[in-house]
């Protein structure tokens, strides 16, 4: 089943296009990774989709069964204040505000959820702590928690790794790859060639002169998908 | 027994609850304002209301019937003003500025009836009884209001990507969080003073934020830090005739150096172990 759907769409700011003619499809339990260069429109794709802007030009397209605002979304994270005061708890039912509808507080139903997901990501010991004193790894795995509360159908996951050590990397990936196992939609903007190259079925890859769309296998038959294993040092050819 | 002596008179004593209120209230807004780096707002918008205050005196009209809707509006324009990427900061200081100006030349074209140091610097005096009723509903508002939205404006101060992106109106909440915020400085700047009030919303944040590592936590103390330096600000302006104002921010002041501190020994204490 398609969740999001995007045919002959223009991506851009301002009316200055950066992305024209895409046209994309994610079915429902696909891993999607999606790669190419700084600045080829990875993060106006992003944006377009969680509909923080809208396209030029053309439609995305969600299923009826897939709300557009309950994306479960892991911003790039850069852009989160690292000396803000605030537990993990707080984080990860913050995830749950869009369908929030009580006056005051959470709900117990709202709390549990919270509890269970943060144990599923092996966080419970830590769900007090404060995130300012969490390691890197921790802290995205905080911040998945809260994509999950969000919702547990699609997650869109904004350069999830960056500045995570080996290990932690290996540990988040291993995550993402269970959650997908358990039926989560993932679209995730990397570019690491890792999860790209052993994890994702489609590849979704943005440059400068185009895009590629299509299965992973495919890809890697392609000139930017060579290109792409060259540069990271798997060309085996 | 000081105590019991300044409830005797009714003006203290209205002064006492009027103080209360806003210190409640601004500590409340001032842990968003500061996570949002919004310190400077709150700065100019004080300067803005002595530009109205000293207006409104000069050409007789009530105080807050004037500087609220100026405030309020003022507040839009300093927000945005934020928001540019270039220049904000400077177009904030100059608005204050000339703001100052304004509201000093109002005054002083007023001659002698005004106290310009009353303006400046606050007075207990000047808390009438309407005053005292308008700060009431003021503070309840604004109370009530961050209670409710108490969730939804830390999830947009947090990470303002995430919550648009799941379907939150931030906009909103930064516009619900400016007006409260110009409420609490209008009610606030006549009793601790246009130069002092942003001090109210600024040190509480700051002083939690050195001990207190949670949103609820430095919420908490936040509000309990602002209350107990107010009442012992108060208490000591009666009896050494400061004003208060004055002896308020001195007061935080202690706390703040109190709290870095405690937060320097908490760490100490924890990488020791």
């Amino acid at each position: 089943m398609e969740l999001i759907k995007g045919d002959d769409i223009t991506i851009g700011y301002d009316g200055e296009p950066v992305v024209s003619h895409l046209t994309f499809s994610v079915r429902s339990g696909d891993y999607l990774c999606i790669v190419g260069e700084n600045g080829s429109g990875k993060s106006t794709f992003v944006k377009t989709v969680l509909g923080l802007i809208p396209p030029l030009s053309g439609q995305v397209v969600f299923s009826p069964s897939l709300r557009p605002d309950s994306i479960g979304y892991l911003p790039q994270k850069s852009m989160i204040q690292r000396d803000f005061p605030s537990s993990v708890m707080e984080i990860v039912l913050s995830g749950c505000l869009n369908r929030h509808r009580r006056l005051f507080g959470y709900s117990r139903e709202e709390r549990d959820k919270a509890e269970s997901i943060i144990s599923r990501l092996g966080l419970d010991k830590l769900s007090s702590s404060s995130f300012q004193e969490l390691s890197g790894g921790q802290q995205q795995r905080t911040l998945l928690a809260r994509a999950l509360m969000a919702t547990e159908r699609l997650l869109l996951l904004d350069e999830p790794v960056t500045g995570l050590d080996p290990q932690a990397t290996a540990e988040l990936y291993s995550i993402i790859r269970k959650l997908q196992e358990d039926g989560i939609t993932v679209m995730m903007v990397t570019h690491d060639i890792h999860p790209a190259l052993n994890d994702a079925d489609m590849i979704l890859h943005f440059s400068h002169t185009g895009y590629y769309f299509g299965s992973r296998d495919e890809y890697f038959r392609t000139e930017p998908g060579l290109k792409f294993l060259k540069e990271a040092g798997h060309d085996h050819s | 027994m000081i105590i019991a002596e300044i409830l005797s008179y009714p003006f203290l004593a209205r002064a006492l609850m009027v103080g209360f209120l806003i210190s409640v209230s601004s500590s409340l807004l001032g842990v968003s304002l500061v996570l949002r780096r919004y310190s400077m707002i709150g700065d100019g918008l004080s300067h803005v209301g002595f530009g109205a205050l000293g207006i409104a005196s000069l050409l007789s009209l009530s105080p807050m019937a004037v500087t609220l809707p100026v405030v309020v509006v003022a507040s839009f324009l300093l927000l945005r003003l934020s928001e540019r990427r270039s220049g904000g900061d400077s177009a904030i200081a100059l608005l204050s500025s000339s703001a100052l100006a304004l509201g000093v030349a109002a005054v002083s074209i007023g001659g002698v009836n005004t106290d310009l140091n009353a303006f400046l610097f606050g007075s207990i005096l000047s808390v009438s009884k309407s005053d005292a009723w308008i700060s009431f509903g003021v503070s309840a508002v604004t109370i009530f209001s961050y209670l409710v939205f108490y969730h939804q404006i830390y999830a947009s101060t947090f990470d303002p990507v995430f919550a648009r992106a799941t379907g939150m109106k931030c906009e909103r909440y930064t516009n619900l969080l400016a007006v409260l915020t110009s409420l609490v400085i209008v009610v606030g700047m006549r009793m601790l003073g246009s130069m002092l009030i942003s001090s109210l919303l600024i040190f509480p944040a700051l002083s939690a934020m050195k001990v207190a590592k949670t949103y609820l936590r430095v919420s908490v103390i936040a509000v309990a830090e602002s209350v107990s330096a107010f009442l012992i600000g108060f208490i000591l302006s009666y009896a050494l005739s400061l004003p208060t104002g004055a002896s308020i921010v001195i007061v935080h002041m202690c706390f703040y150096l109190l709290m870095m501190a405690a937060g320097w020994w908490m760490r100490k204490a924890r990488t020791s172990v």
